[in-house]
């Protein structure tokens, strides 16, 4: 359900590191909590995001969530097509879905984020809260 | 206004078939109910085009009965019940000695001696002692929420799905009428009434037999596009048709008149409990007023955003949210009288910025007939 390869946070996003570049998006279980995806709010390029800084949202018909940079970077590319399809967040979360790139500062910070295993732990105690 | 519990949410006789369905079930207003099955679109888009059928049992029913049970009625409540024929139903409200909300709700006149209020699940206690405190008159009242499971099938097509499921012919039942009858072989409450700006039906009937109604329903409404529908949808629909939710656009901090409910409040009936603050109110005026509009810019209106004029915060939405059908960006917002024209340009702050919206009429949506 989510990929082996890809890092992720509490709030439910994702990041694929590819090089220096990480791409981010939203979770599989992040897009189904929120339900339909109708949208998405993205930085501009070039600006600077701090780890776990705010970056933009996702808005559902119900509920509006923030979006948190997993890592450290500067937006280098957003994902324009979202802005006239949200609901592609809903289909495609983990691949054409992706929200932004970024330029990683410190690939150090890679480590400190969930790996798929940790996340499926997380959202499975989120759950049984709940 | 979802109220907070610490306890564990009350469930309505369907709470399993929802779970079976694949529901996404959320806590509102203390009771663990429906918010979506396969999307708050899809589901809304339903209702509009064909047909949608909802668990609505979390409201509540207060019955009062007795030889003044319309006096009591009279008292309680601002609309003229007096009004009504048996079989009739009344949009109506409770108000405190001040003029705003206690709740707003339905009243339905089962005989001269009983009526039967239809009221909103986070306000069932508070009704009831509400009525209560006004106990004067020869007649009884009694909470019988419990007494009734309560379903709404709602969309140009409910009719024609339900025709051959009850005893009774309701082809000349107007809007806001009901009648008694078997519906899928239970007795059964049937009103033309409902709260998505569709025709529609709600049916109160006994809990047990909860699971033969719905399923009957759900059964013989697939071929027509009848899909379940949860409290997601219902307040989408609501907000088109620019229906007040209890808690949002209204409260007891809301005036009938800043809430344009005037029309619901008959000053001339006779007394009746908030009567004097409406008079006093209507002569000197009032300042706010609710709204509709739209949004021109980028951006989604949520409950409680700020309406900003020259940046500065001059009301709040009640009401905020995509309309899946209209497919704009919509909501309910108090703003100051003098800028309440339809036309009108406000901003709605989201997230610090001040993001266009137009004062529109209301309602949003109108059914076409």
């Amino acid at each position: 359900m989510h990929p082996k390869e890809y890092r992720y946070t509490k709030e439910h996003e994702w990041i694929k590191a590819d090089g220096a570049t990480g791409t981010v998006g939203i979770t599989h279980y992040a897009q189904e909590k929120l339900g339909d995806i109708v949208f998405v709010e993205l930085p501009a390029v070039g600006r600077k995001l701090e780890a776990m800084e705010s970056f933009g949202s996702v808005e559902s018909v119900k509920a509006v969530s923030d979006l948190y940079s997993p890592v450290a970077g500067e937006v280098t590319e957003v994902n324009s097509s979202l802005k006239d399809n949200p609901a592609l967040v809903n289909q495609d979360p983990h691949g054409g879905a992706w929200l932004v790139k970024v330029k990683i500062a410190n690939p150090k910070e890679l480590d400190q984020l969930l790996t798929a295993d940790a996340y499926q732990k997380f959202i499975e105690s989120e759950a049984a809260e709940q | 206004m979802a109220t907070p519990t610490t306890t564990a949410p009350r469930k309505t006789a369907l709470n399993a078939v929802h779970r079976a369905l694949g529901a996404k079930m959320v806590n509102f207003a203390g009771w663990e109910m429906p918010v979506e099955y396969g999307g708050i679109i899809e589901e809304h888009r339903a209702v509009r085009t064909a047909a949608g059928l909802f668990d609505v049992s979390h409201m509540g029913e207060i019955e009062i009965r007795g030889p003044q049970a319309l006096a009591l009625v009279q008292q309680a409540t601002c609309n003229n019940a007096a009004k009504l024929a048996v079989g009739q139903a009344q949009y109506s409200a409770l108000l405190t000695e001040r003029g705003t909300f206690v709740d707003d709700l339905l009243v339905h006149k089962l005989s001269d001696t009983h009526y039967f209020l239809c009221v909103n699940a986070a306000n069932r206690e508070k009704d009831f002692e509400h009525i209560r405190g006004q106990h004067r008159f020869d007649a009884e009242v009694k909470n019988t929420s419990d007494d009734y499971t309560q379903l709404a099938v709602q969309g140009p097509r409910a009719a024609e799905i339900l025709a051959p499921l009850v005893s009774v012919d309701f082809s000349q039942l107007k809007p806001y009428r009901f009648t008694r009858g078997q519906a899928c072989g239970g007795d059964c409450l049937i009103a033309r009434t409902g709260y998505t700006g569709e025709d529609g039906f709600e049916l109160y009937f006994d809990p047990e037999d909860s699971e033969k109604i719905w399923r009957t329903l759900l059964e013989a409404g697939r071929e027509h596009g009848l899909v379940p529908c949860g409290l997601g949808a219902r307040n989408t629909l609501r907000l088109e048709a620019a229906y007040m939710l209890y808690g949002h656009d209204i409260d007891d901090t809301t005036t009938v008149w800043e809430a344009g409910l005037g029309w619901i409040c008959k000053l001339d009936k006779g007394e009746f409990t908030g009567r004097r603050a409406l008079l006093e109110q209507k002569q000197k005026g009032f300042r706010r007023k609710l709204v509709g509009f739209e949004m021109r810019g980028r951006g989604i209106a949520r409950d409680n955003y700020p309406v900003l004029l020259g940046g500065q915060e001059v009301g709040l939405v009640t009401s905020g949210s995509p309309a899946p059908f209209l497919q704009k960006n919509i909501g309910l917002a108090y703003v100051p009288v003098e800028h309440s024209a339809v036309g009108g340009r406000i901003a709605i702050g989201i997230r610090g910025q001040g993001v266009p919206a137009e004062v529109v009429p209301t309602p949003f949506y109108k059914r076409p007939r």
